[in-house]
């Protein structure tokens, strides 16, 4: 859908006060052109057709700020996805992580959930499972209930099933889930040292410390005073030693915290050295 | 054609059979621009980054695969990362984004261009090159709406002509390029 010029630069400005005035969620250090892109596709699948009608709708009737969060975060994720990542956190970082008694994990902006059970997976074939716990946070609820059913759609089965084998999975994949017609539903135990939660990154501080917080393809959605900030608040909440994974085109290179991390290979996991 | 506005930011789509058109590009580009480039290339999503070691092998200027965030800087070439759209929030950073695919594609050429073009107004150039399916045409329509500038490859000298010769019929484009006379065109920018 390409549909780039339904609202004003101006108009973004007038909606994003709305929302924070009237709902508290502060969209103002989100990337700019992103977020444009999200509204403008709200406006075509809503069939708004103008803003005010947005606007009119969105202050009047809170329901509707459901949907809105719904669709103006992207929710565009896969189990595996960048299989040489999940490679490099099973066989380099997981056997670190295992020599501590409890085993705390931050997935950050987890979406749908796909990337925590692909978390819980790896831990169940390093057997690391049972001393875990993996928060799983996201500033949208409705996309934890999907996450808490851990029911997905059948047919992407065959792709994170290469994906697995690609990040060296040795087991078959359908053995984590069960079809039943159009849906794959996960095994249950894979939620049990899963806690899904609300959490926003914008406004919400840390809760916990972590030896690992993964959080993918989140912070490009953010500008860069934002993402400082999240970087500040990961900083705040990863132990020294504890390792950060990042998105494949994001880095913590631009940052002011960079010099306190050590990046491992080529890869977008770093590992935090003694500070604060 | 004379021109009162500077270009300062190239854009280039292309898709099936535009990537020789883009070496013998890079190859001819002299290297003296107050401008950036950017291409927008549609590629496999797991594809690693060839694209770019392979141009830089071939071209004076500093290639580099966008990240987000990554400073535009003048005389470079920056590429499209595959399973990524790229946007533009100002004139600074290239600003990443991994939602729904345009045209089944990521990075989608409509895209990147209608998000330039927001940015950059009449100091865009717009090229649309070789390829299968139609992304790019509304983005060239958009640039073309807020005074930027529109070459198309001409579709008798496209590998694959689908994506030019739809682009030429719907959009009133400035120019209609060649592979061989493009490399000229692009020297010459901002020098007369």
């Amino acid at each position: 859908m390409f549909e780039p010029g339904i609202l004003r630069d101006e108009e973004i400005e007038y909606l994003i006060k709305d929302v924070y005035e009237l709902y508290g969620y502060d969209f103002s250090m989100y990337s700019r052109a992103s977020f444009k892109r999200r509204v403008n596709r709200i406006c075509v699948i809503d069939k708004f057709t103008s803003f005010a009608e947005l606007r009119y709708t969105l202050i009047n009737d809170p329901e509707y700020l459901k949907r809105f969060i719904e669709e103006i975060t992207v929710n565009v994720t896969e189990m595996f996805r960048d299989p040489y990542f999940f490679k490099v956190l099973r066989e380099k970082i997981l056997p670190q992580l295992g020599t501590y008694p409890l085993i705390r994990i931050w997935v950050a902006g987890c979406s749908t959930g796909e990337e925590a059970y692909s978390v819980a997976i790896l831990l169940k074939e390093a057997g690391l499972y049972h001393k875990c716990l993996i928060y799983a946070t996201d500033i949208n609820p409705s996309v934890l209930e999907t996450a808490s059913s851990g029911v997905f759609p059948l047919q992407q089965m065959k792709i994170y099933s290469e994906n697995y084998i690609a990040s060296g999975g040795k087991k078959d994949f359908s053995d984590y889930y069960t079809a039943n017609y159009d849906s794959a539903r996960f095994d249950k135990s894979l939620k049990e040292k899963m806690i899904l939660s609300t959490h926003n990154l914008v406004s919400d501080s840390s809760f916990n410390s972590f030896q690992l917080i993964v959080c993918r393809n989140v912070l490009i959605y953010f500008d860069k005073m934002l993402q400082e900030r999240v970087f500040n608040l990961f900083d705040n909440s990863l132990e020294n030693l504890g390792y950060l994974a990042l998105g494949s085109k994001e880095t913590l290179r631009f940052s002011n915290l960079g010099k306190f991390y050590h990046q491992i290979e080529d890869q977008k996991i770093w590992k935090k050295v003694d500070h604060n | 054609m004379k021109y009162s506005e500077n270009i300062e930011l190239v854009m280039i789509g292309g898709s099936a059979g535009s990537l020789q058109v883009i070496l013998d590009l890079v190859k001819r580009l002299d290297g003296e621009f107050d401008f950036s480039i950017v291409l927008v290339v549609h590629r496999k999503a797991q594809s690693t980054s060839i694209l770019p070691t392979l141009l830089q092998q071939f071209s004076i200027l500093d290639v580099i695969e966008a990240e987000d965030k990554t400073e535009i800087m003048n005389n470079r070439i920056y590429i499209a990362p595959a399973d990524y759209h790229l946007l533009f929030d100002d004139k600074k950073n290239i600003s990443l984004d991994r939602s729904e695919k345009l045209h089944f594609s990521r990075p989608s050429i409509d895209i990147s261009f209608g998000s330039a073009s927001d940015v950059y107004g009449d100091r865009l150039l717009a090229v649309l090159l070789s390829g299968a399916n139609s992304d790019g045409v509304d983005g060239l329509t958009y640039v073309k709406k807020n005074g930027g500038r529109v070459w198309i490859q001409n579709p008798e000298t496209a590998e694959v002509d689908y994506m030019p010769r739809q682009a030429a019929d719907k959009v009133r484009y400035d120019l209609l390029i060649t592979p061989q006379n493009l490399p000229e065109f692009i020297n010459q920018l901002n020098k007369n």
